[in-house]
Formats: C-alpha cells, sequence, structure tokens
C-alpha cells in the first residue's frame, strides 16, 4: 500500500552489504512522507545487471535537530529519496 | 555578499578554469580510455561519430539552459507552476534535452532556502545544467552539506537569517533538483533574457543567490 | 574492508575541511570517458547503478588518489569486462598497441 503524504515513518537501520542508496546518518531516524515519487527498479538489483522489481520511491523530510541533536538550525530539515523497503511499516 | 568564486578570466565556455594537461605524459588511464574506444568501435559497439555527438551533446548543455528557465519561472506564473508540480517537462516544454532525467525544481522564497547535494555519489542535473563544479564532487561538499549546511554557505558568501528555513535536499535516488533562486529585488522592468543573466549556476545549487541587477 | 555499516563513500555527515573552491575544464580525455559511460548504458551494457558500485568497490584509497574520471574509466572498464563487451586479452593487447604509438595522448590517436 502506498504511504499518504504527511504519513510520519521510520526508516530501517539495516546494513546490508552492496550497493545501497539510503545514507547511514538517516537509517533508524524519523521522518514524514513530503512526495510520493512513484514506481522505479530497484538500484540494488539494478547495480548487479539482475531482474529488478519495481519500488515506489518516496521523498521523506527530517528535521535537522533530529538527525543532528547539536544542528545548528534545528528547524532547518533534510529531505532524501527512501524507497519503500527501507521504510519499517511496523514503527513508530 | 553572495559571489561566484569561479568568477575570473580564464573560464571556458563551458565555465570551468581551462587545464593545460592534454599535452602531458601518456597515463595508464588515458591508454585505457582510448583502448575502450577503439574496442567499443571495432566490436561495431558504437562509432566515432556517436561518441563526438555524445561529447558534443554534453558540451551544449551549460548553466544557461537553467538560467532560462529560471528566468520564465520568475515571469511567468503559470508555468513556475509546471516547473514545480513536474520540473522534466517544465525543461523539455522550453525545448531542452534532458534525456530520461526526472527533475524536481524547489523554491526559494523569502522564508526558505534549498541546497542541494549528493552525500553517496554525486548526481547533479547535468542534462540541464551541464558536468557538475569540481567542489561539488568533493568529499568537503558530500560530507558537510548535510550535517552543517549553514557553515558550508558561509564559506560560499551566503548568511542565512535564523528566521529562513533551510532546506537540505541529499539527491540519494532517481530525481534530480534544481533551485529556482528568489528574484533580486529592483528587477520589475527586466525583460527575460535580462533576468537569466542574473542567474548564477551556484544559485540553482543553493550555494548562491541570484545577482543584483 | 571499511565499516560495511558505514561505507567510505557513504560520507553525509562526516567531519571534513572546508570546501576546496578551485576548478578545472574537462580535458579531451575526460570528456571521452563520460560519453563512453552514457552509450555503454544506453547499450544496455550495465546502469548508473553499476558504475557507482563499481566506484565503491574500488575503495577510499582509489578516490583519494586517483582523478574522477580516472575512477569512471576504471569502473567502466569493470562493467564491460563483467557484460562480454572485450575481454582482458583484448584489452591487454590493445593497450599495448596504443602505447606503441607514441608518448602523449595527442600523439596515439589513431
Amino acid at each position: 500500500m502506498t504511504l499518504a503524504v504527511g504519513t510520519t515513518v521510520r526508516i530501517k537501520d539495516m546494513a546490508p552489504l552492496g550497493h545501497i542508496r539510503t545514507p547511514h546518518y538517516l537509517r533508524g531516524k524519523t521522518g514524514v512522507i513530503e512526495r510520493v515519487l512513484g514506481g522505479f527498479k530497484n538500484p540494488e538489483q539494478l547495480a548487479y545487471m539482475v531482474p529488478a522489481p519495481t519500488r515506489t520511491l518516496y521523498r521523506v523530510r527530517f528535521e535537522m535537530g533530529h538527525i543532528w541533536p547539536d544542528a545548528e538550525a534545528t528547524h532547518d530539515t533534510l529531505d532524501a529519496e527512501i524507497y519503500e523497503h527501507w521504510i519499517d511499516q511496523n514503527a513508530p | 555578499m553572495p559571489h561566484d568564486h569561479h568568477d575570473h578570466d580564464h573560464l571556458s565556455p563551458s565555465g570551468h578554469p581551462y587545464r593545460q594537461d592534454n599535452d602531458g605524459a601518456l597515463t595508464y588511464w588515458q591508454t585505457m580510455e582510448i583502448a575502450i574506444r577503439e574496442l567499443m568501435i571495432e566490436k561495431g559497439e558504437l562509432s566515432a561519430a556517436q561518441i563526438q555527438a555524445q561529447i558534443d551533446a554534453m558540451d551544449e548543455r551549460s548553466p544557461a539552459n537553467g538560467a532560462a528557465v529560471v528566468a520564465r519561472a520568475w515571469t511567468d506564473p503559470d508555468f513556475r507552476n509546471r516547473l514545480l508540480a513536474n520540473g522534466s517537462d517544465a525543461a523539455r516544454e522550453m525545448g531542452f534535452d534532458i534525456g530520461p532525467m526526472h527533475l524536481v525544481a524547489v523554491e526559494n522564497t523569502a522564508h526558505i532556502h534549498n541546497l542541494i547535494v549528493c552525500t553517496l555519489c554525486s548526481c547533479y542535473p547535468r542534462n540541464l545544467l551541464g558536468l557538475p563544479p569540481d567542489w561539488y564532487k568533493t568529499r568537503e561538499y558530500r560530507s558537510r552539506a548535510v550535517r552543517e549546511p549553514r557553515a558550508v554557505l558561509r564559506e560560499f558568501g551566503v548568511e542565512l537569517p535564523v528566521t529562513t528555513t533551510l532546506r537540505v535536499h541529499d539527491s540519494t535516488a532517481d530525481m534530480r533538483y534544481i533551485v529556482l533562486p528568489a528574484r533580486p529585488a529592483g528587477t520589475d522592468g527586466l525583460s527575460v533574457d535580462a533576468l537569466a543573466k542574473l542567474v548564477t549556476r551556484d544559485s540553482m545549487i543553493g550555494t548562491g543567490l541570484a545577482k543584483a541587477p | 574492508m571499511d565499516d560495511p555499516t558505514h561505507r567510505w563513500h557513504d560520507m553525509g555527515g562526516d567531519a571534513a575541511g572546508p570546501v576546496p573552491l578551485e576548478g578545472h575544464d574537462f580535458a579531451i580525455w575526460e570528456k571521452r570517458v563520460d560519453a563512453l559511460v552514457i552509450l555503454g548504458q544506453q547499450r544496455g551494457h550495465f546502469t548508473v547503478d553499476g558504475l557507482r558500485r563499481a566506484l565503491e568497490d574500488m575503495g577510499e584509497a582509489a578516490f583519494e588518489s586517483m582523478t574522477y574520471y580516472e575512477r569512471w574509466v576504471a569502473a567502466l572498464n569493470q562493467n564491460l569486462v563483467e557484460a562480454g563487451v572485450y575481454s582482458l586479452e583484448e584489452l591487454g593487447a590493445k593497450m599495448e598497441d596504443v602505447k606503441a604509438r607514441g608518448d602523449t595522448y595527442g600523439a596515439v590517436q589513431s
């Protein structure tokens, strides 16, 4: 099921070894769906030229003060593109 | 006062300083480039003309393309709305060949400033703006733009008020980003072409502001 | 290898010095590497993710010691070999052939 804009989500804190596009500094962090970008083939398979399933890609917005407690301006934000399989559907 | 660090003499048409290293001793990696290119041509994978056409197409792309998009958005509210809704379609509507690129435009306002980075590699809207500046690809920019973006902006001469919300965009996947900078004051009477000349490359990455007239 | 939960290329948030602002224009051989990378993808031999995967697997030492397009041509080679476009035997012979033509990039063009 596609998540709605505004949904609070937590990024999975996992680190499979290989080509992945979720930066380490966002793993385990909580943000809000900013927009739904649609379906894209999973780069984790595209990188190895094996059949790649389509995954929904989201833009997720995080508060700087949540990612970095000592941020200069805690109300600033960080947006990143996150594939659906990196979003923990059972949290928060 | 924001300034473009590359605004000095000796710039090539693509906006980068020239480097005079084409006549140095042949390197291992240059040898490999020639060998790969010749092997691909011999095997019928590519033609020399195709390779040159691809180089020409890339050379045609420059920040001037993005500046034209920005100036149009400043003067045409319907186009601005279309640009913010779908950057790729808006760029193509102006005749730019951006290939399969998915472009997202993010707008600076009186209270919001946007900054683009790619921490995992160096994704850049190259199909519209041409190849990225070297600093965009450095460890320093990639590491710090998401951690201490206001300090990075100060190094570029941009001091954001505390009342401004800074939105940093880490270009982690399939989207490429362009900042729609705020239109400078005192530009009411300017033509679209004159407005485009105020739009610097850095203002479309977010490390600069549009120039004053 | 480096920390598998925080690999070297995943550098967002790492401590680093001032952003170096000097730049350079691209040499013709660099533009050719760029073109071969784009065209090799268009031929269906690899994806941009495959290029990045090779760059990441080259490691931090390569990032620190090689230029951007040196790393790109190495990653291009990795992907083309994996795709079977040419063999290392062919590449080795061709590189020897190129070197035998002269001492500068400009002198060895066929």
